[in-house]
């Protein structure tokens, strides 16, 4: 499988012998690692298992009234990071551009990857997934947003898993075709999955074309630092020195994160300056308790310092050239990006649907906290991340990717 | 043609250049354009039913179903004495921990003559029904016949988008049905069985709850939502679902 590419000749004892001979080349902390992944993947898996056979309502704290928990933003998490390394994977190999090569393959299996973390995370969600399974196909209702999103998502994952075969293989341009669609229907699955809260006019914080757009900006800036951050640690897992074109590759998709975050200040600000300025009601209610309410240390360190200034600042000393200073920009952004995407969910929550009658029970923003189960999935879901990561890069030799 | 409208544009450089014509026609104009505009919303404030549906005319003239179900609710009538609440969970199973109907409490510490008031909840069954449309498997749909916000149990995978997208608080998820539970004004228990009226409805002893099918001139919420000289109100019209819940009061 040299240079990532299998030939017809090899037989499988010899496949076999060369995954083993891979799986072995890593070091103590590699092992290390993959174990403490793969224990954050099982547990994971455990309480996932037992909150759907126990019932949500006995381990979970998500309530009638704020009925998307942790749960929910941890998978939008994951499927935006999806798309943005879709999206950033197809700069190089779709699109052509040299800069993007390197990383083409390994941040086609990532946006595989991340995608299923999404996925097992959303299963944990869902009350009764067996029913899912069958109704899905069997009674689509095509004016839902939830059954786009989980169709298209469903669509891309296919895809990607047969680009990422012709890549391995050597075959580009099917390689080529598929990411390409698979790329148009992460675009369209991103959208629908922003117009399931922006299509929501009872919810106000919600509700407008701002979300669809957030979203894709979003994806795209997460998914640039994404590809930094694992690109990275990928270079340590298999010890290989940092060439003057992999320098080039980091280079570049920092230029990306640096455009995007600036970007997304601009909508961020703007945002708010809007909501203070017009005050619409159930809007309002929420950008407070995230600028001085109850969510401020969420929305100002999580949000703002660790996804947006942090990072941007980082990006910029670094010049391109400082490794270990995009390392820690790019992990600060994909933490940060959770809470981005935890302050979503949940404040559009917490705003009661009767805020405004002045009912008792409902003038008050309601609470939500996630339950040790809930974060123990999530982390799961983060533990599979890793898990699928280390054993990709040495099953799949590096990603190496031939020019095409 | 570019160039004549250049021409034009020129022409009408600066407000002196306008002759006292060509500013009245511009005024005429104006007032057209807002009249058409003020106009629809003058228009609107004059039959109840049209504003509660949002867009005149749509069904003005004719209830989209046959009955068309609908409750209207004696505001003032209402002591909290929780009789509907009952009546629907005995009626209908349901669980402690959820309820179908509710009465919310609203304290008015300035108020004259009260300092309370209740005011009674439940499923709206909207013409434009968020949840409905937010079902990734139609497990919630409006019943073609009577408009009616029904389930179907068994294609709920549980997702909860209905709940998040409903305005009104008026679903939960049931767990021993293994589903999202709500109103159903009471069809399969009552409705379906020959009976009129919806358990809560029959259980209040104030008659604070009028249910009838609003597409009938003789039913009582029909004449109470078309009274001109009476105000009828929905909760939340902002959401835009079209609700067939009314609330008035005297």
């Amino acid at each position: 499988m040299a240079n990532g590419t299998v030939t017809s000749s090899l037989t499988l004892g010899e496949i076999e012998s060369a995954l083993v001979g891979r799986l072995r080349s890593g070091g103590n902390g590699y092992y290390v690692a993959v174990l403490f992944s793969g224990v954050l993947m099982l547990v994971g898996a455990i309480a996932a298992l037992y909150a759907t056979v126990g019932g949500h309502h006995t381990v979970y704290n998500v309530t009638r009234e704020i009925p998307w928990g942790v749960l929910i933003s941890g998978y939008i998490f994951f499927v935006v990071t999806a798309t943005g390394l879709c999206l950033v994977s197809s700069i190089g190999h779709i699109f052509g551009s040299k800069t993007f090569m390197p990383i083409a393959q390994r941040a086609v299996f990532l946006s595989i990857v991340t995608l299923m973390s999404g996925f097992f995370v959303i299963l944990a969600e869902i009350k009764v997934p067996i029913r899912m399974l069958i109704y899905n196909i069997i009674s689509p209702n095509f004016t839902s947003s939830i059954w786009w999103m989980g169709t298209l998502y469903g669509l891309a994952l296919c895809l990607m898993i047969f680009e990422f075969i012709f890549l391995i293989i050597g075959r580009h341009r099917p390689a080529i075709a598929c990411g390409f669609v698979a790329l148009l229907a992460e675009i369209a699955a991103i959208s629908n999955l922003a117009g399931v809260f922006g299509l929501l006019n009872g919810r106000e914080f919600w509700h407008g074309p701002y979300l669809p757009i957030f979203f894709i900006a979003s994806a795209m800036m997460v998914g640039a630092s994404a590809t930094i951050f694992f690109q990275i640690l990928a270079q340590k897992v298999n010890g290989e020195p940092f060439t003057p074109m992999m320098r080039t590759c980091l280079a570049g998709a920092r230029k990306v994160a640096i455009l995007m975050i600036c970007i997304i200040l601009f909508f961020t600000i703007w945002r708010t300056v809007s909501t203070l300025v017009g005050m619409p009601n159930g809007q309002y209610v929420g950008v407070m308790a995230m600028l001085t309410g109850p969510y401020a240390l969420s929305f100002w360190g999580g949000e703002i310092l660790m996804a947006l200034l942090a990072p941007l600042v980082l990006y910029l000393l670094s010049r391109g050239t400082n490794i270990r200073m995009m390392l820690i920009a790019s992990g600060l952004m994909l933490i940060g990006a959770f809470f981005m995407r935890y302050n979503m969910v949940i404040v559009g929550q917490i705003i009661p649907v009767y805020i405004d009658l002045h009912v008792t029970g409902f003038t008050e923003l309601l609470e939500y906290f996630p339950s040790a189960n809930e974060i123990i999935i999530t982390l799961g879901g983060f533990g599979l991340t890793g898990f699928l990561f280390l054993l990709g890069e040495k099953i799949f030799n590096g990603h190496k990717v031939e020019d095409h | 043609m570019i160039r004549n409208l250049i021409k034009n544009k020129q022409q009408n450089e600066g407000v002196e250049a306008l002759s006292s014509d060509e500013r009245r026609h511009f005024l005429k104009m104006g007032l057209k354009l807002t009249g058409v505009f003020a106009g629809g919303s003058l228009l609107s404030l004059a039959s109840v039913v049209e504003k509660v549906y949002a867009t005149p005319g749509q069904f003005n003239d004719k209830y989209p179903y046959k009955p068309h179900y609908s409750m209207i609710m004696h505001l003032d009538y209402c002591v909290d004495c929780e009789r509907c609440i009952e009546a629907c969970a005995v009626t209908n199973d349901i669980p402690k921990y959820g309820f179908r109907t509710n009465i919310l409490e609203r304290q008015i510490p300035d108020g004259i003559d009260q300092q309370v008031e209740f005011m009674p909840v439940l499923c709206n069954h909207c013409n434009v029904a968020q949840c409905a449309r937010v079902c990734p498997t139609a497990a919630t749909y409006k019943n073609e016949q009577n408009g009616i916000v029904m389930m179907d149990v068994k294609k709920c995978i549980g997702c909860l988008s209905c709940q998040l997208a409903c305005p009104y608080n008026a679903r939960y998820f049931n767990e021993e049905k293994w589903a999202v539970d709500k109103c159903n004004f009471c069809f399969d228990t009552r409705l379906s069985k020959g009976e009129d009226l919806t358990a809560c409805a029959e259980a209040c002893p104030a008659g604070v709850r009028i249910f009838g099918d609003i597409s009938d001139q003789r039913s009582r919420v029909y004449r109470e939502v078309h009274q001109v000289s009476r105000t009828v109100w929905v909760l939340r019209p902002e959401a835009g679902t079209k609700p067939n819940v009314f609330y008035t009061r005297g």
